[in-house]
């Protein structure tokens, strides 16, 4: 859940330039961010520069004596097929959730908005929808499992209505598990596009569905050339954030299938997790995580030159 | 005019449907996991599945809060995510004062850092902070779990928190400054206690991405008696890896701290955060 927002926070303030601006005047500002700026140090300039350093290093954390290794971490990551299977891994579930957490969010957002139904009903609605979004990962994890379980109610009721024989082991199925795992994924993540959007469907103007009526544009019409433009940013910047959201999904993998079964959902994420925590390679750990920060930063530049156009 | 009216009620049943829809779709597995906690373990997977238990028990809860072990990791999470959503408020007004009230040099490269934190992938920041952790003796600590987090919560509360002071005339703090007063009684004695609604969702917010909280709290801590409540509930999966029906008590219990705090600041709290995704 964590948030990538921009916004302006440099904002002119209008203030008459003192005849004497002395040297401690000048430095307020500064003691006021001071706390931020050690921290900002602190979490996260220091901890990037040490995992470039590990990443050209070997025998790190666990030894004292780390040397360098030049490229190596970074053939041995690139050319492991485990890295490769998570990086395309990485990229189906991402656009995927992707694409459905914004129709899915659009769809739900446009029935939220609808002026045929009381206020009340809506704020009803609004809850329920909105309800995947509070739960943490650990939850919606051991949820699905119990939902999805070989002997669970999903495949009593898919038995039921004859559309499986026999049960189906929704997560244990080397050609299943990247599925489900996205679809859990849609389902935990698509509230948060359909707040955005529905405040973005709030935001616009009464008088241009007004227009577009008079000209006798039918609600599809309407919906094309009226909502979607208007809506264009919203979802552009969404988009753009929920892909680096997405590629940073862990708990959620890890809970569920682990990268499992045969790598089939290994992620970026849970191939270096393993990296580091199960095989204790460190070194080689640094290098796929100084890949995700790369591929992360290659995202949000998009995201960064798409806030500028606005 | 019939037809017209006819149109508007079929097209209000065709929205509810597909309200009705979405809502089962959304809701039905958050219906599940409440039934299920209610269950005996016996009953959780007999044929045919029941929605409404016939024989409702609060056994799973029991369980779970006579459980010192389970409990300790409810006061773990109160103990980090209280902790950081104080030290987040804390640090995030004094800069959002900063970048609201003073025009320096640096102001929007420092900006533009603060923004730049909030893409960065956990998962490349807990090698170093393991390495970091272990080596400053905070590992397996509350400071550590209280310091990480923080990476997650301070970017977004100092965005939001300069918001809010932006939308407050600047003529309160000039009137201070007319009576003697400097900057920092500005700030504490009028912008701060006219700022408590903001703040509370700034606040409601920090908490909940602490207490939900996963990567860093598996990771930097190790023993049960640190443990906070995600990794609580993946610890009961692997202990009893059947007693489904604790395992959706705690689940529950894990969630309702977060689920009051949202259905008690919804208004305020979807606002603030819609204020920053959508109208930057």
């Amino acid at each position: 859940m964590t948030s990538l927002m921009a916004s302006k926070t440099a904002a002119p303030v209008e203030q008459p330039p003192p005849p004497r601006r002395t040297m401690a005047r000048r430095l307020v500002p500064y003691g006021y961010l001071s706390p931020t700026i050690v921290l900002i140090v602190v979490l996260m300039v220091i901890p990037i520069v040490m995992v470039i350093s590990y990443s050209f290093r070997d025998n790190v954390i666990v030894q004292e004596n780390s040397v360098f290794a030049g490229l190596a971490n970074y053939t041995k990551v690139l050319t492991d097929p485990d890295f490769l299977a998570a990086l395309q891994n990485t990229a189906v579930f991402i656009s995927v959730s992707t694409v459905a957490h914004l129709l899915l969010g659009l769809a739900f957002a446009m029935m939220l908005n609808t002026q045929l139904l009381s206020g009340v009903t809506k704020a009803v609605f609004r809850i329920v929808y909105i309800l995947p979004w509070l739960f943490t990962i650990a939850v919606i994890a051991v949820i699905w499992r119990l939902l999805l379980d070989p002997a669970g109610v999903v495949n009593y009721v898919l038995h039921t209505l004859g559309l499986i024989q026999e049960g189906v082991n929704w997560l244990g199925d080397p050609g299943k598990a990247l599925w489900v795992v996205t679809f859990i994924n849609i389902w935990s993540g698509y509230p948060f596009f359909m707040i955005s959007l529905l405040a973005g469907l709030q935001g616009i103007p009464a008088d241009l569905y007004e227009a577009a009526a008079v000209d006798g544009a039918n609600p599809l019409r309407r919906f094309l050339h009226v909502t979607l433009p208007q809506l264009r940013p919203v979802i552009l910047s969404m988009a753009v954030l929920d892909l680096i959201w997405t590629s940073q999904q862990f708990a959620l993998i890890w809970m569920t299938t682990g990268g499992g079964p045969l790598n089939t959902t290994e992620m970026l994420s849970t191939y270096t997790y393993k990296q580091a925590f199960s095989e204790y390679e460190f070194a080689t750990a640094s290098a796929a995580a100084v890949i995700v920060l790369l591929l992360t930063m290659i995202l949000a530049f998009f995201y960064v030159r798409q806030q500028r156009e606005r | 005019m019939t037809t017209v009216k006819t149109r508007r009620t079929l097209a209000k049943a065709g929205v509810l449907t597909g309200l009705v829809l979405g809502g089962l779709f959304a809701g039905l597995p958050v219906l599940w996991m409440l039934s299920t906690s209610f269950k005996s373990n016996g009953e959780v997977f007999r044929n045919p599945p029941k929605l409404i238990t016939e024989s409702f028990s609060l056994d799973a809860y029991r369980e779970i809060l006579g459980n010192g072990a389970q409990l300790r990791f409810f006061l773990n999470s109160y103990i980090v995510a209280g902790a950081v959503t104080v030290l987040t408020l804390l640090v995030a007004v004094l800069a959002g004062y900063a970048f609201s009230r003073f025009n320096f040099p640096l102001q929007r490269t420092i900006n533009a850092v603060i923004v730049s934190v909030q893409a960065v992938p956990p998962i490349t920041l807990v090698i170093p902070y393991f390495g970091l952790v272990v080596a400053l003796g905070l590992y397996n600590t509350y400071p550590g779990l209280i310091l990480t987090h923080m990476v997650f919560t301070l970017p977004y509360a100092i965005i939001m928190t300069t918001a809010y002071l932006n939308t407050l005339p600047r003529e309160l703090d000039e009137s201070v400054k007319v009576d003697g007063g400097n900057s920092w009684t500005a700030l504490w004695r009028i912008l701060v206690p006219i700022s408590v609604p903001g703040l509370i969702a700034v606040g409601v917010y920090t908490f909940m991405i602490s207490w939900n909280e996963y990567l860093f709290a598996l990771t930097l801590t190790r023993t049960d008696d640190m443990r906070t409540v995600p990794i609580g509930i993946q610890l009961l999966m692997g202990q009893h890896s059947y007693e489904w029906n604790q395992m959706m008590a705690m689940s529950i219990l894990g969630s309702v701290p977060v689920l009051v705090l949202f259905l008690l600041f919804q208004r305020r709290f979807i606002g603030g955060l819609t204020a920053g995704a959508v109208k930057a």
